[in-house]
């Protein structure tokens, strides 16, 4: 399973890890991984340390986690990415949406 | 369906034996199993009876008179082409070549004689199954063809009515070039052009996440705003900020639209650009230095309106120069080794550039090199602009159908704008709009927008802004007057520009007159004609534009109050054909 979630030690953050490929192979396993999250959650990490490689798909999928915590008041980081993946979050100015660490 | 699909079952089988008794004994165990049986006494027989009545089964005795068993085998395996009916050589033979034999000549199986009833039985039941199994496997192949040949169709279909829609524009433009793969539609590519009113052109190259259908429906209302937008007179901006809010509106969360507007002035020297998720663009100069036009707004269809940033990069551009946009396609072409393009395969290109090779050619080629020769990807848009002289002007009005004299024809207006609005809107698509009412300005639209617009702009950004326009005679300088512009505009207040227009009608034609006035300081409109001369800089020929398309241009008051004369005639008729028709007085 290339998608991988655990709670924060409050318990208030989801952090969802993706490895390998983050495209649309991946879709119903990411939406998964966090519409069945419990009301507690405050907000998300997403760990792309171990993601390889990022498709717009992926940069949709991302959207759709930003609707679900709530749009503009959603609270998601996303952390870890290596260069290609900074890349292309950066050509579509992804940190305007997202805090990008 | 009949029976025998159902899993019970009566089959229809054929058997052929020379042997009377031993077919009578074989027909008899079957039809006692409930088998509706047809016997042939030879080979030529039974081809015959398969022929006739395609039984669903064949037992054949090897060794017959006539025609033996391996030829009829081989007959009706022929006759059955794709259908699979299960073959059984009847046989006394045990020697292994003879038997191998028979399946070669396409039995599937053998019963030795004497007949055991049960595994005969057996038997049946298994080649039933198979042949079952057979069948349900071609239905579902020969559906899974229909499919797709009906998507296909509809593919085809949706694009020639997409073609309709979204029609290429000006793409055939000599200035521009490009590269679009066949159905990339479905892939979610777009690319359009459409000249402005103005003279200038505006491009739209854009890819939608997803593939299919749905970035295909994404892209119909694209097209039509664009095309609409642009030929109306709206600026990339205004074109950029309705698509936007269109797509936040019909696209699902997730689905968005990378794009890239251009919008290319030729009479001002300048592009402006847009480029929200698209991989860098680039602008080729003719000198051979380049300037990279990276991404740095959000795309299409991901932020509401009030955050959304249409704010395009105005850049100065001279005849020679070519800009170019591509989507990730390119980018993502892979080599046979599977490496990928990348930005380096671009740059690498454009490194390489020597001589009189056009920027276009360069990474096409080094693309179609990289992938082996092939640009079989289908979602793979590449396109350039290249700047150039001052295009003719109202190109767009051929298209306007010549109407007989309806529409008014005696009319004042005067339209006001205020304050905050004056750095907010445009008011040109609205007051061109009001002037093209009158069919026989339709065909000069070109000109009437090139005269409102010079009206405007100088009204706004010298009259108002206080911008010197010889600051735009450096590269540094051009950045800075537009850098200036946009701040002195967020801090407007107490200004108005007020257009007045008058149309009546004339001996032979009619004319219309043109007020402009703003509430800035106005100049020395005394001197300015000394001043200017065969000016090279962009306020000389603004006012020479407006001097050479107006038969007079006249200052009022302290030089804010600008007033146009535009005749037409009857007798110039249609400009594009070059006769030109005299019609004195009323409607032809």
């Amino acid at each position: 399973m290339p998608i991988h979630t655990r709670r924060s030690e409050d318990g208030q953050t989801l952090i969802i890890k993706i490895d390998g490929r983050f495209d649309f192979s991946t879709h119903q396993a990411f939406r998964d991984a966090y519409e069945h999250g419990d009301q507690d959650i405050k907000g998300y990490v997403v760990d792309l340390s171990d993601t390889t490689y990022l498709d717009s798909s992926a940069l949709g999928m991302l959207l759709l986690l930003r609707d679900y915590a709530g749009g503009d008041s959603a609270a998601i980081s996303i952390e870890n990415c290596n260069s290609d993946v900074r890349r292309i979050l950066a050509i579509s100015n992804f940190e305007q949406l997202f805090a990008i660490r | 369906m009949d029976d025998s699909q159902t899993g019970n079952r009566s089959l229809q089988i054929l058997i052929a034996d020379d042997s009377d008794s031993d077919r009578l004994i074989l027909k008899t165990l079957l039809r006692r199993l409930g088998h509706d049986v047809l016997d042939a006494a030879n080979g030529v027989e039974a081809v015959e009876l398969f022929r006739h009545a395609s039984p669903q089964l064949v037992f054949l005795d090897a060794m017959m008179p006539q025609m033996d068993g391996m030829e009829a085998a081989r007959k009706i395996k022929a006759l059955a082409g794709e259908r699979l009916v299960p073959l059984i050589f009847l046989t006394s033979l045990t020697n292994a070549d003879a038997l191998v034999s028979c399946l070669e000549a396409g039995g599937d199986d053998f019963l030795t004689k004497p007949y055991n009833r049960v595994i005969i039985e057996a038997k049946i039941n298994a080649f039933n199954r198979m042949r079952l199994m057979h069948e349900t496997i071609s239905q579902h192949r020969d559906l899974i063809h229909e499919h797709n040949r009906k998507l296909t169709e509809e593919q085809h279909t949706a694009k020639r009515v997409f073609d309709n829609i979204a029609h290429t524009g000006c793409l055939d433009a000599d200035s521009i070039r490009y590269h679009v793969s066949p159905l990339s539609i479905f892939n979610g590519d777009i690319l359009f052009a459409c000249p402005s009113p103005a003279g200038g052109i505006q491009i739209l190259i854009g890819d939608f996440t997803g593939h299919g259908l749905p970035a295909a429906v994404g892209a119909m209302p694209v097209a039509e705003i664009f095309y609409g937008m642009t030929a109306k007179g709206f600026s990339g901006s205004d074109v950029l900020r309705e698509i936007n809010q269109k797509l936040k509106r019909i696209l699902p969360a997730g689905m968005f639209c990378c794009a890239a507007m251009i919008q290319a002035d030729f009479a001002l020297n300048q592009v402006q650009v847009w480029n929200g998720g698209l991989p860098d663009g680039w602008l080729v100069r003719q000198d051979g230095s380049r300037r990279s036009l990276p991404s740095s707004h959000l795309p299409l269809g991901v932020l509401d309106a009030t955050r959304f940033d249409a704010t395009m990069t105005v850049i100065q551009a001279h005849t020679g120069d070519t800009l170019m946009f591509m989507t990730d396609g390119v980018l993502e072409t892979e080599s046979i080794q599977g490496e990928m393009f990348g930005d380096r395969g671009v740059v690498t290109a454009l490194n390489e550039l020597k001589g009189e090779v056009h920027p276009f050619d360069a990474v096409i080629d080094r693309v179609k090199a990289f992938s082996g020769g092939l640009l079989d990807q289908d979602d793979l848009t590449l396109v350039t602009l290249d700047m150039a002289e001052s295009e003719v002007l109202g190109s767009l009005s051929e298209e306007v159908p010549l109407s007989a004299l309806e529409g008014p024809e005696e009319w004042h207006c005067v339209y006001e704008l205020r304050d905050r609005t004056l750095g907010q809107f445009s008011p040109l698509p609205l007051l061109l709009h009001i002037c093209m009412e009158v069919p026989a300005l339709r065909r000069r639209s070109g000109e009437i927008y090139t005269l409102l617009s010079e009206l405007y702009t100088n009204a706004l950004e010298h009259g108002i802004l206080g911008l010197p326009s010889e600051w735009k005679r450096t590269a540094d300088g051009f950045g800075h007057y537009y850098a200036e512009r946009e701040r002195r505009l967020s801090n407007i207040s107490d200004h108005y520009i007020t257009f007045r227009l008058t149309h009546s009608m004339t001996d032979g034609g009619g004319r219309l007159v043109i007020v402009c006035e703003d509430s800035g300081r106005g100049f020395d409109y005394h001197n300015h004609a000394g001043t200017t001369g065969p000016g090279r800089g962009y306020a000389g020929r603004g006012l020479m534009l407006l001097q050479r398309l107006a038969g007079s241009l006249t200052f009022r008051e302290r030089g804010n109050h600008v007033e146009i004369v535009y005749d037409w005639h009857f007798s110039e008729a249609d400009p594009a054909e070059g006769v030109a028709v005299t019609q004195h007085g009323g409607p032809s």
